[in-house]
C-alpha cells in the first residue's frame, strides 16, 4: 500500500481491493444468513406451539380440571386460577417495593454509598438463578411452615420481580427534569407529595414497562414453584396450601409418558405464551410512548 | 437541599404587582410571615410525613440488601452438614450415591460447564452476525420486527422451551443431525452411539437458542455507543464497510461484548427447566456429547423434592450455594465490562 508504483505490485494492489471487497460481501452475507438461521428456530417455536396448541385447546380446558390418568379429557382451569393468584400475590408485593427501593435509589440515596450498595444487590438478585431462589425460599418458608403453600411461590416470584422494578424506576426517575421537581418545591409542596405526584406520576409510562416486564419475565418461572407452590390437581385457593401454577402444571405434564397430557402441555404452554406476549406487546407500546408523554 | 433555596423567595411573601423586571433569587434573611406561608405549611401536614415517606423509601431499599444477606445465609446455614461432611472434597468427588450416602459434585460441575460453553461457542458467533446485521445492514422498515422478533425470544419461558425440545428438537437431534454428526466427526470420539437424542448437544442447542436474545441485544447496544465519528472517520479514509465495523465498531466495543457474552454464559450456567427436560439426567462424564449429562441447576430441580435424610438435602443446598457464587462472579464481571463501555448508559435490561 505504501507508495508502490511497479507493475507487479499494481497487480498485487487490485488483488488486494478484490480480497478486500470480497471479504465486505462475504461479512454481509454471513450477517443475513444467521440472521435468517436465528429466526428459524424462533419461527419454528412459535408456529409449532400455535399448530399443536390450537388444535389442542378447547373450551374444557379452561373449565376444567386436570382428569385423572387414562381418562380423556380435562383441562387446567386450576393451574390458570393458581397461576392468577400466586401473580398477584407477588405483584401485591413485587411492586410497591421495587417501586419504593427505585424512588430511594433515585430520589435520596443517589451517589451516596447506601444507594450504591443498594443498585450493586439489585444486580446481584437479578443474578440469581431461578433454581437457587426455589431452595432459598422453600428453607426460609416452607422448611418453617413444615408444608409447601402458595404463599411461598408468591414469595419467591415478588422477590425475582423487585430488582427489574427497581432499576426501570430508578433509571426512568432520572430522566423526570429536576425543574419540574424544583417548580413542585418551590411551591411549598413537601418531598414526599413531590415524589408521589409530579415525579412518580411523570416517569409513570416507563414505570409500568417495568413492572409489565417484570411480571412477564416471572410469569412463565418453574423452576422457584417446584418446591415452594409445589403444584396439584384440584381446585386451590388457599394461600397456605399447595397450589397448581401454569408452567409447572405444564413441566409435570410434559416429562410425563401420556399422549392426553402432552397435549394439554401444549395448550398450557400456547394458553402462557399469549398472557406473555400480550404484556410484552404492551410494553412495546409504553415504551414507544416515551418517558414524558404519558401520565397526564 | 433545594426546597430551603426556594422557599425563602422574597416575592413569595410580597407578590409584584407590576410588569417590572424579575426579581432575582436572594435569599431573605428570615421567613417572612404571610397567609399564604401560613396555609402552606398547614396543608403539609407537618414534618414527620416527610420523614416517614423518606424512611419507608428506605426500608424497601434495604429490604433488597436483605434479601440477599437472607439467601446467603440460609445457603450456607443449610449446607453446614454437607460442608463438613466432604469439605473441598465434594467439589472433585464424581460419585453421587443417595443411598450409601456419599456425595460428589464433579459430574454436575462437569455438565454445567460443558454445556454453558458449547451453548456460548454456538450462540455467539450468531448472536454477533445479526447485531452486525441489525445495526449496519439491515434495510430500514426490517428493522424493527426482526429486532421484535429477537427479542420474543427473551421471552418465552423456560418450560415452554423445554417442551419444544423435548418433541422437536430431541427427534430431530437424533433421527437427522446425530447420524449426519457421527459420520463426518465420528472419529474425534466426541459424537458417538448410541444417540438417543437427548445428551449434553442437545442441552446445549437448546441453551444456545435462549442465551442468544441476551448476547445479541447487549452487543448491539455497545455497539451502538461507539460514537459515530469513529465510524465517519473509517469511512472516510475509504475503509469497505466490514473493515469500518473492524476498526472503529468492534474494536471499540471489544469489552462490552465479551461483557454481553459472560452475562449469556452466567444465564446458561442458572438455567434450570429446559436443561432439565433434556440433558438425560445421568451423573456422568463422559467426552461424547451424545451421552447424557447432569448439570448443577437440574439435579437440584429433579431430586430436591425427593431427597429422604438431612446429608442429601444439605448435600442438594450446597450445590445451590456453588452454583449461586458461580453465578455471581460471572453476573458481576460481566455487567463490570458492559458498564465500562457504555459508560452507565442505560442498556435493556434483562
Amino acid at each position: 500500500m505504501t507508495g508502490t508504483r511497479s507493475a507487479r505490485s499494481a497487480g498485487m494492489h487490485r488483488l488486494h481491493q478484490l480480497w478486500r471487497s470480497g471479504m465486505n460481501h462475504f461479512v454481509t452475507v454471513l450477517a443475513v444468513v444467521s440472521t435468517v438461521l436465528v429466526l428459524v428456530p424462533l419461527v419454528a417455536i412459535l408456529g409449532y406451539l400455535i399448530y399443536k396448541g390450537a388444535s389442542s385447546l378447547n373450551l374444557a380446558f379452561f373449565t376444567h380440571v386436570p382428569a385423572p390418568v387414562g381418562e380423556a379429557g380435562g383441562g387446567m382451569a386450576n393451574a390458570i386460577v393458581g397461576s392468577g393468584v400466586i401473580l398477584g400475590l407477588a405483584s401485591l408485593i413485587g411492586v410497591p417495593v421495587g417501586i419504593a427501593a427505585g424512588v430511594y435509589l433515585a430520589e435520596y440515596g443517589h451517589g451516596t454509598h447506601l444507594g450504591n450498595l443498594v443498585r450493586f444487590t439489585a444486580d446481584v438478585l437479578n443474578g440469581v438463578p431461578a433454581i437457587v431462589m426455589g431452595i432459598s425460599v422453600y428453607a426460609l418458608i416452607v422448611a418453617m411452615q413444615h408444608h409447601f403453600s402458595g404463599f411461598a411461590g408468591g414469595v419467591a416470584l415478588a422477590i425475582m420481580m423487585v430488582p427489574t422494578i427497581t432499576r426501570t424506576t430508578e433509571e426512568m426517575l432520572a430522566t423526570v427534569p429536576h425543574a419540574i421537581r424544583e417548580a413542585a418545591l418551590g411551591l411549598g409542596i413537601p418531598k414526599w407529595r413531590t415524589v408521589m405526584s409530579i415525579s412518580l406520576r411523570t416517569a409513570s409510562p416507563g414505570i409500568i414497562t417495568g413492572c409489565m416486564l417484570a411480571f412477564a419475565r416471572v410469569a412463565g418461572e418453574t423452576a422457584p414453584l417446584l418446591f415452594t407452590a409445589f403444584g396439584n390437581q384440584f381446585w386451590s385457593f388457599n394461600l397456605n396450601e399447595p397450589i397448581a401454577a401454569l408452567p409447572l402444571q405444564i413441566y409435570v405434564y410434559a416429562v410425563s409418558p401420556y399422549d392426553e397430557w402432552h397435549r394439554l402441555a401444549w395448550a398450557g404452554a400456547l394458553v402462557l405464551i399469549v398472557m406473555i406476549m400480550t404484556a410484552v406487546t404492551l410494553v412495546r407500546i409504553f415504551a414507544n410512548r416515551g418517558a414524558l408523554k404519558g401520565g397526564h | 437541599m433545594i426546597q430551603s433555596g426556594f422557599v425563602k423567595l422574597p416575592e413569595m411573601a410580597v407578590p409584584p404587582e407590576d410588569d417590572g423586571p424579575v426579581a432575582e433569587l436572594v435569599p431573605a434573611p428570615a421567613a417572612a410571615p404571610s397567609p399564604i406561608r401560613a396555609f402552606l405549611h398547614q396543608r403539609s401536614a407537618g414534618r414527620w410525613a416527610d420523614g416517614a415517606f423518606g424512611g419507608l423509601m428506605l426500608v424497601c431499599a434495604l429490604s433488597i440488601f436483605a434479601i440477599v444477606l437472607l439467601i446467603v445465609f440460609v445457603l450456607v446455614k443449610n449446607s453446614q452438614l454437607s460442608i463438613h461432611a466432604f469439605g473441598w472434597k465434594f467439589f472433585t468427588g464424581s460419585s453421587w450415591d443417595p443411598v450409601s450416602g456419599d456425595f460428589g459434585a464433579l459430574p454436575f460441575i462437569y455438565g454445567t460447564v460443558l454445556s454453558s460453553v458449547l451453548a456460548v461457542a454456538m450462540a455467539v458467533p450468531l448472536s454477533l452476525c445479526v447485531a452486525i446485521f441489525l445495526l449496519e445492514i439491515c434495510p430500514r422498515p426490517l428493522r424493527t420486527p426482526i429486532a421484535f422478533l429477537t427479542e420474543l425470544l427473551a421471552a418465552i419461558p423456560s418450560v415452554v422451551y423445554g417442551l419444544w425440545a423435548v418433541f422437536v428438537l430431541v427427534p430431530l437431534m437424533r433421527d437427522q443431525v446425530g447420524p449426519v454428526l457421527e459420520k463426518w466427526l465420528g472419529w474425534t470420539g466426541l459424537f458417538a452411539e448410541p444417540n438417543f437424542g437427548v445428551g449434553m448437544l442437545t442441552a446445549s442447542v437448546i441453551l444456545a437458542i435462549m442465551i442468544f436474545p441476551v448476547i445479541s441485544s447487549i452487543s448491539r447496544d455497545v455497539m451502538k455507543a461507539v460514537p459515530i465519528h469513529q465510524r465517519e472517520a473509517a469511512l472516510a479514509l475509504g475503509a469497505t464497510r466490514w473493515e469500518m465495523l473492524r476498526m472503529s465498531v468492534l474494536r471499540n466495543s471489544r469489552l462490552g461484548i465479551v461483557g454481553a457474552v459472560i452475562l449469556g454464559l452466567g444465564r446458561a450456567l442458572g438455567e434450570t427447566m429446559a436443561v432439565t427436560m433434556v440433558i438425560g439426567n445421568h451423573p456422568e462424564i463422559s467426552k461424547n456429547l451424545f451421552a447424557p449429562g447432569y448439570t448443577l441447576a437440574s439435579v437440584i430441580a429433579n431430586e430436591f423434592s425427593e431427597a429422604t435424610g438431612d446429608l442429601y438435602l444439605s448435600a442438594l443446598i450446597e450445590i445451590g450455594l456453588a452454583l449461586f457464587l458461580v453465578t455471581i462472579v460471572v453476573n458481576a464481571i460481566a455487567r463490570l465490562l458492559v458498564w465500562a463501555v457504555t459508560r452507565g448508559e442505560s442498556v435493556r435490561a434483562v
